[in-house]
């Protein structure tokens, strides 16, 4: 059974058991454009909630990815060293970023559904 | 600058029907992107057309017996020796010889030149021009117009298709092709291409017919960027700014010679004692190793951990392949293929000193 979130930074959250994997929407890739590069973090880096965990870098701007949730990171996505642009391609799948042990089951209780993104983002 | 109020392009109804993302640039409202994005605007520019809306730059008329003398005075140039449809890129300079703005100047007869500035700068250098013309017998016209740039390989042949004949202009050259039209050979890509100032009914007309060229789509201002970055083109407010003099930013060759020494133009003696000691910065390309971009603002370091630069303007080069950046270093380091340090986010990247630009222009010269 998984279920995901969404924050208000435009990341999505899907979890799985005490696995959270993590990426950015469609809307965002969007806003952002085309991907040239994506600074992945190392496995085993503890996040806190609002931590930049990911730089993503477009032709024109770098923007950060913020942590959503505690825990630490048990991978990254290594495809996207060599191919960026599947974070435009397939933001919400083959595009993830990375994958968190989750901390504190909690804190998801405070993120949005899918329905309430979608009234978010209007 | 504008200060609050943002300028709007004429033509915003039709980027807006072209899907545009807009935003904010020198107190103007820009089309950024279109929905095709960045990278294929980009691509598509240097190997088909692309079409810029660049209302945002500023054509000043100067006109009058005193035109080219007050010229000579606001820029290291000499006026009179330009041929009528000759243009040259110049600057104004401060006393200390620092680039107010960079621009072009095109020859359109005896007493007759049309400046184009930049936006951000398009205020600054009126109230400079006024203040200078007092002293000579020359008017300043800031014209009204709509200005659209047409730039990449198939550039003359779509003009051709709409209409317009461009086998009178070489690379650099420019005329008035009907009354309130300014057009020249020249642009900000590394293309071929051209520039068109017009009345906006005339615009909406030729760029009807344009738009109906599939070889021709509109270009955002993100990949007028990465295009110029590529080609080595300065950005001023970035690149160059009244802190950079032309000796610093390796812009020396739009400087006539002999007007080094006997010019009547602002910044001379400065720019004499900058020559005479060398200049202890020097612009230049930087490659930085790997995919990831190293941007404008960044700080250089030698291999000792030293402070010896920054970065100006940096991203992604589309056609290049890999990322492009442009910056200043201290001289000893200036020669391509010195290895040097940026920091990016507290991690040293490694960066390489590499000519410019970075594609190869592909100018129609004459």
């Amino acid at each position: 059974m998984t279920k995901t979130y969404f924050t208000e930074d435009h990341e999505w959250i899907r979890v799985e058991g005490d696995i959270a994997t993590v990426g950015i929407t469609d809307y965002a890739q969007e806003q952002l454009g085309d991907l040239v590069f994506v600074d992945l973090p190392e496995s085993g880096r503890k996040l806190a909630k609002g931590d930049v965990a990911v730089v993503v870098e477009s032709v024109k701007a770098a923007s950060d990815v913020y942590a959503p949730i505690d825990g630490d990171i048990t991978e990254a996505n290594a495809t996207l060293s060599s191919d960026p642009a599947l974070v435009n391609s397939a933001a919400t799948g083959d595009g993830w970023l990375w994958k968190m042990k989750i901390a504190n089951a909690g804190q998801l209780d405070g993120l949005m559904d899918e329905a309430g993104y979608k009234a978010h983002i209007g | 600058m504008t200060g609050d109020h943002t300028n709007q392009l004429p033509l915003a109804d039709l980027h807006a029907a072209a899907g545009a993302r807009f935003g904010a640039f020198a107190g103007w409202n820009m089309p950024l992107t279109y929905p095709a994005g960045v990278m294929k605007e980009h691509l598509h520019t240097r190997e088909h057309v692309g079409l810029f809306d660049i209302s945002h730059m500023k054509l000043f008329l100067v006109t009058g017996p005193g035109a080219a003398d007050l010229i000579n005075r606001a820029c290291p140039l000499d006026a009179r020796a330009l041929d009528v449809k000759q243009s040259k890129y110049t600057f104004f300079l401060t006393e200390a010889a620092g680039i107010i703005d960079d621009l072009i100047i095109t020859r359109l007869g005896d007493e007759r030149f049309m400046v184009v500035a930049n936006a951000g700068n398009a205020a600054t250098d009126e109230a400079h021009l006024r203040t200078l013309a007092k002293d000579f017998d020359a008017t300043i016209e800031p014209l009204d117009r709509v200005f659209i740039a047409i730039q990449g390989p198939e550039a003359a042949a779509v003009l051709g298709k709409a209409g317009l004949a461009t086998e009178e202009l070489f690379f650099m050259q420019g005329f008035e092709p009907r009354a309130d039209w300014f057009m020249s050979r020249s642009g900000y890509t590394g293309e071929d291409g051209f520039e068109i100032g017009l009345p906006e009914a005339d615009a909406r007309e030729l760029l009807g017919k344009i738009l109906a060229d599939e070889r021709a789509m509109w270009i955002g201002l993100a990949a007028r960027d990465s295009l110029r970055l590529e080609a080595g083109l300065c950005l001023h407010g970035n690149d160059i700014t009244p802190d950079n003099d032309p000796a610093s930013a390796g812009l020396m060759w739009a400087i006539p010679k002999d007007l080094r020494a006997d010019g009547a133009f602002i910044g001379r003696a400065a720019l004499a004692t900058i020559l005479a000691d060398g200049a202890k910065q020097k612009r230049v390309g930087l490659k930085p190793e790997g995919r990831q971009p190293v941007r404008s603002g960044a700080e250089l370091f030698d291999a000792d951990s030293k402070l010896i630069g920054r970065v100006t303007s940096g991203g992604f080069g589309p056609s290049a392949g890999f990322p492009v950046a442009m910056g200043y270093v201290s001289t000893p380091l200036a020669k391509a293929g010195t290895r040097v340090f940026a920091d990016v986010r507290g991690t040293k990247v490694p960066v390489d000193v590499h000519s410019l630009p970075f594609t190869q222009h592909r100018y129609r010269k004459g």
